[in-house]
């Protein structure tokens, strides 16, 4: 600590040993032994790949063939190829319709409607709301989307019984609504415990205040509450969007189909990649939902950074 | 009650009725399939009979599958949880140069890189390492995708847990070591839990890892993947064999579930599941 | 048992903050010791670089003979007493008091005895099975005081430790702590932000501000004859009376009223010269009538401290405050004058003490 303005009496000799002033004395390098192993884990499996994925794009390489063998630098044609070609535009436009539908709509103002319906209550029927809305949220989504088929099934499925609609194809039809409302019902349950918290924060003087002086309830809602939880809004926006986006579970619902109608990015990749062996084109695909997921992030945490 | 009210009162009971039918009519199936003798997709009542569990019994890949479940459940959560405690107390108690920094980066990684972003080179790398169709493949790869979450959560956690234990212990003679014993770890034990429930939860209900990575061996496949096989492939859905597997699959977490609430309170986290 | 000597403690924060500049100490063995100061002088800081859990950036730590300034918090048989007590929640109470022996690697059974003796000693013998999670504040801070007094340390430092208590305890404690302290006779230093804490337990006291020691003395001493404005305003219950005053002979003149000059300051004082008048409240005697020397005015303020009364009068365009015993306080609006003692009076310079000897022993000497 060369400061200008220490005591001339007394310098810190050279050799003088210090220990370190943490609370458990723990030090710098014992320190970054313990933060060794998880940081190795994370640059092999998580940083690497997402490196990876930015050199694999601008790259020929195939799963099988020649390509396989001996890859070739093609420069950014992957990303020309994908921006001309429908198939990726179709895609990218059917991934906005799922955020929006399911997410931004879906998920917000039903969790919404439930926090706010239930915010004063105790007892059975919150108990047993609350628990369906999270139990279709904790159940594997191998499991839901099973329960899914099962329930749009165009015979016996019993979405069809309940309407008197029998044969009424849903997943055929009317795929992408039927995988929109499957992720509603799927995600709510994250809207709904985050604004029940946020509810709960809303002081109770305000409310009680706004209700002396008249206010109706949408009054109440519009001047009191939604102040209130506009940051808890604009959080969960963010997240349920950035997860939505990168959801892969509606592919075991439809896979992709019928005729691409529910290929949404994240499935999009799987096939181009994995099943059409375009590790290229794919990565392509991947490096810009990379960016896209990097400018949600960004945004969400310099939101975080300014409440804090 | 005046009518204003009164309409108040029925509109509400309508929404909660439409509510409440939207969230349980998907899932009567799992509760009533099971226990039916013969299912069709059809909800009907059971008769209870048990016969499809002795099916499951007979299944060749069915227990095995929830037994790869487990492992890479529990596999992945020791990890998680022993490497994130670790990094989480170093980064938490000392000033690494650079920490700041480090601990954004983590959270920007943990929340863009995704299964989804980076199946293509995760893939590779797997085949690279000689990692396909092992567990310890998939483990390493799921610890590594949730490590950056988990330590900062339980950084979170252990920023808030007074440092004066420490310090007491540490005036009294006791060694980094020993306090990290003695002190740390017993004081932050329900952070440990939430972070190794978190992570049992997240593992057994991940399907694209596995899926990609178990490619050809249903011996290894987990039940996400089996489930998915079963209803999949093979012309006619076995409904008997997918609705007790489908039950059997969600009970663990369900009860796991219900013990954290209960136990917790359910301690509500950011990024509790992914 | 030893004592603890400070030379040149200094102790700079990366960023440059200095929370401890060039602090000289001489603390002798088995003294009642109190550093007293306003949040953010630097005296936890203090007592932390003593206990070793901060590094000094340059100059000493000395216990006893023994330069422990680059010694580990550990090794320096040390015991300490933290603002929260830092009591280990998931053990209880025996563990909790026989932990340091524990880290000494004493027998289980032993430590358990020990833990036991000192635990009745406190009056803690039913306690002994609780965690201190079933404790009240006055019971973990007893669990907290027999953790140190298992240790056999040198010395004992306390940090603030009456804060987590509630008023009426507060007061129990400090008779407890005082008589504690003075049947184990180990050298005990203490922080506190609490003047009346300060001079009702410690043996001497320094008061500290921004990272230094402005005043070391006994109670009587800094109350009396605080060195410098700050502390003159710091110490005391009713905060000292500063007037500005100016010098006209043998006398002073302050907002219009003549008063003695203070005892301690005759002879150093320049005719014409404007200093600083200074007298506490208790010692002024009130009356309701003019009296040579006093401070005359109307009576703004009566407050009612128990046993006596806290008087404001406006002089001037000053406020004087007197304390006045039961039976003789005024009414708002009545005529009062305060004459102070002129043994008790003090001046000051540019912010200090003018006196021949200076009283007390300022830091560094």
């Amino acid at each position: 600590m060369a400061l200008a303005t220490s005591p001339p009496e007394a310098p810190a000799p050279p050799d003088r040993k210090t220990y370190s002033s943490d609370a458990a004395g723990l030090g710098r390098v014992r320190a970054s032994v313990f933060a060794a192993p998880a940081l190795l884990l994370i640059a092999v499996f998580l940083v690497f790949p997402a490196l990876w994925v930015l050199y694999l794009s601008i790259t020929n390489y195939r799963l099988s063939g020649v390509e396989a063998r001996d890859p070739q630098v093609v420069g950014l044609d992957n990303f020309f190829n994908a921006l001309v070609s429908g198939k990726f535009w179709n895609s990218t436009w059917l991934t906005v319709e799922f955020v929006l539908g399911s997410a931004v709509i879906g998920q917000v103002v039903l969790g919404f409607t439930i926090a706010w319906l239930m915010r004063d209550r105790t007892g059975p029927l919150k108990r047993l709301v609350e628990g369906l809305v999270i139990l279709a949220w904790i159940l594997p989504s191998a499991v839901v989307s099973f329960l899914w088929v099962a329930l749009l099934d165009r015979d016996g499925g019993t979405l069809n019984l309940l309407l008197g609609i029998p044969g009424f194809a849903w997943l055929l039809d009317y795929p992408m609504l039927s995988i929109i409302v499957f992720n509603t019902w799927r995600g709510t349950a994250f809207s709904m415990m985050l604004y029940g918290a946020a509810l709960g924060n809303v002081p109770p003087s305000h409310l009680e205040s706004a209700r002396l002086a008249g206010a109706s309830g949408w009054q109440q809602l519009r001047d009191v509450v939604f102040p209130h939880i506009r940051g808890h809004i604009l959080t969960n926006l963010l997240l349920i969007s950035l997860w939505t986006f990168n959801d892969f579970t509606p592919f075991m619902l439809t896979a992709g189909g019928p005729d691409g109608k529910t290929e949404i990015l994240a499935v999009y990749v799987y096939k181009e990649a994995l099943i059409g062996g375009n590790l290229g084109v794919g990565a392509a695909i991947s490096a810009i939902i990379l960016l896209i997921n990097l400018v949600v992030a960004v945004f969400y945490l310099r939101l975080l950074r300014r409440k804090s | 009650m005046s009518p204003r009210r009164v309409l108040g009162r029925i509109g509400f009971y309508t929404l909660i009725a439409v509510v409440l039918a939207f969230f349980s009519v998907p899932l009567l199936w799992l509760a009533t399939a099971p226990f039916t003798s013969d299912p069709t997709y059809e909800v009907s009542l059971p008769d209870f009979t048990l016969a499809n569990f002795r099916a499951i019994l007979e299944h060749p890949y069915a227990l095995g599958s929830l037994y790869n479940s487990l492992i890479l459940a529990v596999g992945t959560a020791l990890l998680v949880v022993l490497f994130a405690a670790l990094a989480a107390y170093a980064l938490s108690r000392v000033r690494i140069p650079g920490r700041d920094g480090l601990l954004y980066a983590l959270l920007l990684l943990s929340s863009i890189i995704t299964g989804t972003a980076a199946m293509v080179p995760i893939y590779q790398l797997a085949v690279e390492l000689n990692l396909i169709d092992t567990h310890l493949g998939v483990i390493l790869i799921l610890t590594g995708g949730l490590l950056p979450a988990a330590i900062f959560m339980l950084k979170d956690f252990m920023d808030t847990t007074p440092k004066s234990y420490e310090e007491s212990a540490r005036v009294f003679g006791a060694s980094p070591l020993q306090i990290v014993r003695h002190v740390v770890v017993p004081l932050v034990r329900p952070g440990l839990a939430t972070i190794a429930v978190w992570a049992i939860a997240n593992v057994w209900g991940n399907f694209l890892m596995p899926y990609l990575l178990f490619s050809s061996d249903p011996e290894n496949q987990p039940a996400a993947v089996i489930i998915y096989t079963l209803y999949t492939e093979g012309g006619q859905a076995n409904l008997q064999l997918l609705s007790t597997f489908g039950l059997l699959y969600s009970v663990p977490v369900v009860l796991m579930y219900l013990f954290v609430s209960k136990k917790y309170g359910f301690r509500f986290h950011g990024g509790i599941k992914r | 048992m030893s004592a603890i000597e400070l030379r040149g403690l200094t102790k700079v924060y990366p960023g440059g903050v200095r929370a401890l500049d060039a602090l000289d100490l001489v603390i002798p063995d088995g003294e009642f010791f109190a550093l007293l100061g306003p949040s953010g002088c630097g005296k936890t800081t203090l007592l932390r670089t003593i206990a070793g859990l901060e590094t000094a950036t340059s100059g000493s730590v000395v216990l006893g003979e023994r330069d422990v300034t680059n010694i580990q918090p550990g090794a320096r048989d040390l015991a300490m007493v933290f603002q929260d007590y830092a009591l280990f929640p998931h053990m209880d109470v025996t563990d909790n008091i026989a932990y340091p022996l524990r880290i000494k690697k004493v027998a289980k059974a032993a430590r358990g005895d020990k833990a036991r003796e000192v635990g009745e000693r406190l009056g803690l013998a039913q306690l002994m099975d609780r965690r201190p999670g079933q404790l009240s504040g006055g019971q973990q801070q007893r669990v907290a005081l027999a953790r140190v007094m298992a240790t056999q340390a040198r010395a004992f430092l306390f940090d603030e430790p009456l804060s987590n208590l509630d008023a009426r305890l507060r007061l129990e404690a400090r008779t407890f702590l005082k008589r504690l302290q003075r049947e184990l006779g180990v050298t005990t230093v203490f922080v506190t932000h609490d003047q009346a804490e300060a001079l009702a337990m410690a043996d001497r006291m320094a008061v500290m501000e921004a990272g230094h020691i402005r005043q070391v003395g006994t109670p009587a001493e800094v109350f009396q004859r605080p060195i410098n404005t700050f502390v003159a305003s710091f110490i005391g219950s009713t905060p000292m009376n500063l007037l500005d005053a100016v010098v006209r002979g043998d006398s002073l003149e302050v907002s219009g009223c003549k008063v003695a000059v203070p005892e301690s300051a005759a002879g150093l004082l320049t005719d014409g010269e404007k200093i600083v008048y200074g007298v506490r409240p208790e010692y002024m005697s009130y009356s309701a009538g003019p009296a040579e020397g006093a401070l005359g005015g109307k009576v703004s303020i009566v407050e009612n401290l128990g046993a006596s009364h806290l008087v404001t009068l406006e002089v001037g365009t000053a406020s004087v405050q007197a304390v006045v015993p039961e039976g003789r306080e005024p009414v708002p609006g009545d005529d009062g004058y305060a004459l102070p003692r002129a043994d008790r009076a003090l001046a000051y310079r540019d912010g200090d003490l003018v006196a021949a000897g200076r009283g007390g022993t300022e830091a560094g000497a």
